[in-house]
């Protein structure tokens, strides 16, 4: 994995403030999350200490600093599916997986969050799971589909 | 390949006249496919198509076409608008008028092309035609331009959309584009460009509507070695989806627009600070970029008028605050994105202490078709005060949704009535919620308001980021405030004390007005009075202490909609009651003895144990236990639990 982080690295020049934010998407998105190592080594090569990239890496919603679960599931909670009841369903996530938005189960298997509208307006509720739609969503149908993943998941 | 791209950029970029010479026009009809030999069938493929399935027509279309061995030509293009017509899907015959049909999923990709082919078409998909001259109409169906949904609509921004490949640079060109580029490098100076721009009245379209001549002027007009030009592109206000249907289905008239803008304030440096979260338009903005670059307008030395320009997409990381002007300045130097004191202006003093210029998406849409048609063309469009058109992204209640271009001075109710085409399955109309999560609301008295930036601004509204959501009589005013409220403290950068306490305490005191009152002692029930009558003077102070455009609109949709709804507060207050039964903590639920046949589903389901009752009896709820979920009313198979 270093390997590859430090390739990304390559392609920065160092000491440069403005390419911090670009330099750590990259890295997330290659490694999926930012590790304790990677900030430091971060640190190292933009110059700048642990803490300021970590008060940084905390401002901003996209960073996470504990790997993601093996399905990701993003709620849209944009005025559309709010008025479609979008909030029950995310209550209903919430109780099932006795999860917080951006939170990870412990056994690594599920993760959720809430996004602002995905672009579809009037098929709300919408949910995404590891990018594939679901339309229409009820609350009833939450327990069914986390049980079916789990499945799926548990015999892949 | 070459061939093309040598004949676009010597015959018709480079052409000095405005009139193309009639070979050149030909061989532009056939980039068009004005002329076509075989049949055409141009499916949308943006986000919202997608999400209904727009892939799997796609490969429907495929298996049959490859079946039935029919020569036919597919392009991908981007989203038209209506988001309910998705799979929206247009088929030219050789010759004649394209139409539309709606909703096509894959089971009717089938019926649909064997109908179309054999001249026996479906009227119940269709949605209407469209053509130019020379080309044969279809009896009996109406024109796509005369459908309610378009009729009230005057698609300048938007005109491109859903009409041509948006990965293809040679159709945009073909379609006039990148020439008003050229020429303003090759035959204008930097101020003429913005003099341009300044005579058209263009008004910055998200926020106060400061006229856009007069930014860029203030920029070049600092002296300095480099400016930067910033295409802000960071919609993320919940509910706005307008910029990312205008990078996905016509991300070249984007870029040309970044690229004049750029040039009239003398920047070499454009950015367009991206959303996150919508990979598809990224990588059509990129491809754009990439092809752009690689026909020379953009680079070095552009068409040999000495002027270097070049875009590179910066991806937001992630905090709504970031669309705020030094916010976002702050988030493209690598520092945390809060907003700073103004002034100094972004115009003056603005990323890395260079000229700066922000502006959004819809802005720059309009830069190219003023420098095409001047100043005078883009005058006649809308009122004397705010010309041109203004996008909405309409969403809700509404029959139809999607995204919509109207002439300034359009009334709200033309909006509503005509283009959404009222409200769906025919439920009440509440009052619609304009300008996204700092906007206000409006009430059915006040629709014949217009849009215009003057008139908005007396009647306390904000354009915003285009959202014009539709609420109807299941819609809950205090719940709705409370999610806007939500967002905010969420979003609320912590810098200044107003904002980040303000927010946290207004949500905490919407939160106790629509709380179970069977949990309240008499302490409570006085803290809860305490909050509502604190309410107003939170929102006011916020409004007047807070640094950015965030803190200060924050309490905006609360204000609005005590102003506009006060009967419903009231009636959540004092008789805690919600009359759209939307919010938990007031619904209480009975079971009808009458109805109920004792089947124990709601027993069983009920999280909170709150149903008791003996099996094939009537069942009965304990109002102490009941946390309001509603899942015993959506369960129910007899209708036996109501509200009440």
């Amino acid at each position: 994995m270093s390997a590859e982080i430090e390739s990304i690295m390559k392609k920065y020049r160092p000491g440069r403030r403005e390419d911090l934010i670009p330099l750590l998407q990259e890295i997330q998105d290659e490694n999926g999350y930012l590790s304790e190592d990677i900030i430091v080594k971060a640190g190292n090569f933009i110059g700048l200490s642990t803490t300021k990239i970590y008060g940084l890496a905390t401002f901003y919603d996209q960073f996470r600093f504990l790997p993601a679960g093996r399905i990701i599931i993003r709620i849209c909670n944009g005025t559309s599916c709010f008025l479609n009841g979008s909030q029950n369903v995310i209550s209903k996530i919430r109780e099932e997986t006795g999860l917080a938005p951006g939170q990870t189960s412990r056994d690594g298997l599920f993760s959720y969050e809430i996004v602002t509208c995905m672009g579809g307006c009037t098929r709300g509720p919408l949910l995404t799971v590891n990018d594939d739609y679901q339309l229409n969503v009820k609350p009833g149908q939450i327990p069914d589909l986390l049980r079916k993943l789990r499945y799926i998941a548990e015999n892949d | 390949m070459e061939d093309i791209r040598k004949f676009l950029t010597t015959r018709v970029l480079m052409l000095e006249s405005d009139t193309l010479p009639p070979e050149t026009e030909k061989v532009l009809g056939q980039i068009r496919r004005d002329k076509t030999d075989r049949p055409v069938i141009f499916l949308s493929t943006g986000t919202s198509s997608m999400i209904a399935g727009s892939e799997r027509t796609r490969s429907a279309l495929r298996t049959y076409l490859n079946d039935s061995e029919t020569e036919v030509e597919i392009i991908k293009v981007g989203c038209t608008g209506p988001a309910n017509f998705e799979p929206l899907m247009a088929i030219q015959l050789p010759g004649k008028n394209k139409l539309f049909f709606r909703n096509i999923t894959e089971e009717k990709v089938e019926p649909l092309l064997n109908g179309v082919f054999h001249n026996d078409i479906n009227h119940d998909d269709l949605v209407g035609q469209q053509g130019g001259t020379g080309f044969e109409l279809w009896p009996g169906i109406p024109f796509l331009c005369d459908h309610p949904f378009f009729s009230h609509q005057k698609r300048i921004i938007l005109g491109n959309c859903g009409c041509y490949n948006p990965e293809s640079i040679e159709e945009y060109i073909a379609r006039g584009g990148y020439r008003s580029f050229v020429k303003a490098i090759r035959h204008y100076t930097y101020e003429e460009v913005c003099d341009i721009v300044e005579r058209s009245g263009l008004r910055g379209r998200s926020g106060g509507g400061y006229p856009t001549g007069l930014k860029w002027k203030q920029a070049l007009n600092t002296s300095s070695t480099s400016r930067y030009l910033i295409c802000n592109a960071k919609e993320s206000d919940p509910g706005a989806f307008t910029d990312r249907l205008i990078m996905e289905s016509d991300p070249h008239r984007l870029v040309e627009g970044v690229a004049i803008a750029a040039y009239a304030i003398g920047s070499s440096n454009g950015i367009v600070f991206y959303r996150r979260g919508s990979e598809h338009g990224r990588q059509r903005l990129q491809k754009a970029i990439d092809d752009a670059r690689e026909y020379g307008l953009l680079g070095h030395n552009i068409f040999s008028s000495g002027y270097n320009l070049d875009i590179v997409i910066r991806q937001e990381p992630g905090a709504f605050v970031c669309g705020e002007e030094t916010a976002l300045i702050s988030t493209l130097e690598g520092k945390r994105g809060m907003p700073q004191l103004k002034p100094p202006y972004p115009t003056t003093y603005g990323l890395f202490g260079k000229p700066t210029v922000i502006n959004n998406v819809e802005t720059l849409m309009n830069i190219p078709v003023i420098m095409q048609h001047g100043p005078e063309w883009f005058r006649s469009f809308g009122t004397e005060g705010s010309p041109g058109t203004k996008i909405f992204a309409l969403a809700g209640k509404g029959r139809l949704s999607g995204v919509v271009e109207v002439e300034m001075g359009t009334s709200f109710r033309t909006i509503i009535e005509d283009i959404a085409d009222g409200i769906k399955d025919g439920k009440k109309f509440k009052g619609i919620q304009i300008g996204g999560s700092s906007g206000s609301f409006l009430t059915p008295e006040n629709l014949d308001l217009t849009v215009d930036f003057e008139e908005m601004r007396e009647n306390d509204l904000v354009m915003g980021a285009g959202g014009f959501v539709v609420i109807d009589e299941d819609t809950c005013i205090v719940d709705m405030v409370r999610y806007y409220m939500e967002f905010m403290r969420n979003e609320s950068c912590g810098k200044c004390i107003p904002c980040r306490e303000g927010t946290g305490r207004m949500l905490e005191i919407l939160e106790n007005v629509i709380r179970k009152p069977s949990d309240e002692e008499s302490v409570t029930t006085l803290e809860r009075f305490k909050g509502v009558m604190q309410l107003e003077t939170i929102a006011s102070v916020m409004k007047d202490t807070s640094l950015c455009g965030l803190g200060q609109t924050a309490p905006n949709p609360f204000l609005s909609a005590l102003r506009n709804f006060r009967e419903e507060f009231e009636e959540h207050i004092f008789d805690r009651k919600c009359r759209a039964n939307v919010c938990r903590g007031l619904r209480t639920f009975v079971i009808d003895v009458d109805k109920c046949t004792g089947c124990t589903v709601c027993a069983a389901k009920c999280p909170a144990s709150a149903i008791y009752g003996t099996r094939l009896q009537p069942f009965f709820i304990v109002e102490e236990k009941c946390t309001g979920c509603g899942i015993c009313y959506d369960v129910c198979k007899f209708s036996a639990i109501i509200i009440r």
